[in-house]
């Protein structure tokens, strides 16, 4: 029976302690890191969930006009048609983010940001926008407007 | 006076040795050269930050950074604060000199390949500089809260939504959230007065010293002025005091435009309004933004928008990285294609500009 030469004595205690200190090193590292990145991560706001809006009275929307409306904390464009069909698309433009708006003049849903058309259904028809809007359904009750997610 | 003068650098002298640094001033020369008047542009760069910083400054004292507060705000300086139409107006039309400046200076230091060694790092802390810049200008943009400013906003973190794999934390990282609101407002203005600022400075610092430490680039096959076997000048006090006179006349033409063209103020951000006609980034933007019109929806298998800010990404990846990739220039050779490739870009920029201008 020999005994281990002292250097290699010398070299396991050298790779314990260099495992030692560079594993405490990481996990300070670590300690410190996950605080600082996890704040900069903003907190989920507790959404109230929206199923339907009530808008308003049918006599304030004109024919062939177009309104944005609150659902939640999503903008929703209501239009009613030149032959008085009420629509309800999301908002947002598919494209970058914008908020969409109804012209009359071209008979489309148009984004001011960069030139995208959608038609009366919500199907994206010019431009850059790559997929269509989301409708929304419309009812009227006693002439009151109501807005709803579809189902 | 002089006495005093006299007394003050002697106390500082026998503490700072400024002897040393005098006489390294002393011996620093400027070339003189067809391309001499492009040493002038990072001088004018610098002065513009300088007014921007003082004059951000000044804006601080009054500005409210939240969503009730910051469009009313800017509203108080620009009608009731004394000269606040003008130090606003000022730092408004300063920031997109600044950009112009710096925009000029980095395609001389590329025309005239002075980016090679040993100014590569000049040439990094110069771009890492300039992308900043940029985002001073972004992130600025939105802190008056008007609607123009906060559809930019919406379009510019979105696309930066659109990258692969980092889009999304980014997104919410830069909104402060999903969507851009009162949060994204809190996060930019600490962006644009202590993130921005903070890093830029130290950049700054090390391009400076690189410069005073290098001296002047000669165009290739023109050096010799650092031997005095061409034409040069001192760099203090000649140099100096052209630059002087030089940052003298930018402060008139500033003030000019200031005046001229006051700023507006537009109409306060509304979250539930449709984006208005007419929307556009500010000019130096406006070049990517004209292209993502014209890219399709899709390209093969590719959103057109991750397509285009890709394609962006990676330009400006390999323009950064042109001391490494331009290997003829290294070796004192001339390099005709990075040539065609700075004059593309050039027209390209100013084709686009126009096209999204007009349209």
């Amino acid at each position: 029976m020999s005994e281990p030469p002292r250097d290699s004595v010398h070299q396991s205690k050298r790779s314990f302690l260099t495992f030692l200190l560079g594993g405490s090193l990481l996990a300070w590292f670590g300690s410190v890191l996950f605080p600082v990145f996890s704040f900069l991560k903003p907190p989920k706001q507790a959404e109230v969930e929206v199923r339907s809006v009530k808008v308003g009275n049918l006599k304030d929307l004109p024919r062939d006009s177009g309104t944005i409306i609150r659902f939640g904390n999503k903008p929703v464009i209501l239009i009613r048609t030149a032959d008085d069909q009420l629509k309800a698309f999301d908002g947002t433009c598919t494209h970058l983010d914008c908020t969409v708006q109804y012209r009359g003049d071209m008979g489309v849903i148009w984004c001011a940001c960069h030139n995208g058309k959608y038609d009366l259904t919500g199907r994206n028809i010019a431009g850059p926008p790559p997929r269509p809007l989301d409708p929304y359904r419309v009812v009227v009750q006693d002439d009151e407007v109501f807005v709803a997610k579809e189902t | 006076m002089r006495e005093i003068f006299k007394r003050a650098y002697d106390w500082i002298d026998e503490r700072a040795k400024l002897g040393d640094l005098v006489d390294y001033m002393g011996k620093k020369y400027v070339p003189i050269n067809r391309h001499s008047v492009w040493y002038y542009f990072g001088g004018v760069s610098l002065f513009l930050f300088i007014i921007q910083v003082v004059t951000g400054i000044m804006l601080l004292l009054y500005y409210k950074g939240s969503e009730e507060l910051a469009f009313e705000s800017i509203h108080f300086i620009m009608s009731k604060v004394e000269f606040g139409w003008l130090i606003r107006s000022i730092h408004s039309w300063a920031a997109n000199l600044f950009i112009l400046a710096a925009m000029i200076h980095m395609f001389s230091v590329f025309f005239t390949k002075s980016y090679r060694k040993p100014r590569e790092m000049t040439w990094l802390t110069g771009m890492f500089m300039f992308f900043l810049a940029l985002g001073f200008g972004f992130s600025g943009y939105l802190l008056p809260w008007n609607e123009l400013a906060f559809f930019a906003t919406k379009v510019g973190t979105d696309i930066a939504g659109a990258l692969p794999f980092i889009g999304e934390p980014l997104l919410v990282f830069l909104r402060g959230g999903e969507d851009v609101t009162g949060a994204t407002l809190s996060r930019f203005f600490g962006f644009h007065v202590a993130v921005l600022p903070g890093i830029f400075t130290v950049l700054l610092g090390i391009h400076l010293l690189l410069v005073q430490r290098q001296g002047m680039s000669e165009p290739i096959g023109e050096e010799g002025a650092e031997k005095g076997e061409s034409k040069r000048m001192p760099f203090f006090p000649n140099f100096i005091l052209r630059d002087l006179l030089l940052w003298l006349l930018v402060l008139n033409l500033l003030a000019i435009l200031a005046v001229v063209f006051p700023w507006e103020l537009g109409q306060k951000a509304d979250l539930f309004a449709s984006a208005p006609a007419g929307i556009k980034p500010e000019w130096y933007f406006l070049y990517m933004f004209q292209t993502l019109k014209y890219i399709p929806a899709r390209v093969l298998i590719v959103d057109g928008e991750v397509l285009g800010v890709l394609v962006f990404a990676l330009a400006g990846v390999l323009w950064t990285m042109v001391p490494f990739l331009d290997r003829k220039s290294q070796r004192g050779e001339k390099n005709k294609l990075i040539d065609y490739i700075g004059i593309f870009a050039v027209v390209y920029i100013v084709v686009f500009t126009i096209l999204g201008w007009l349209f």
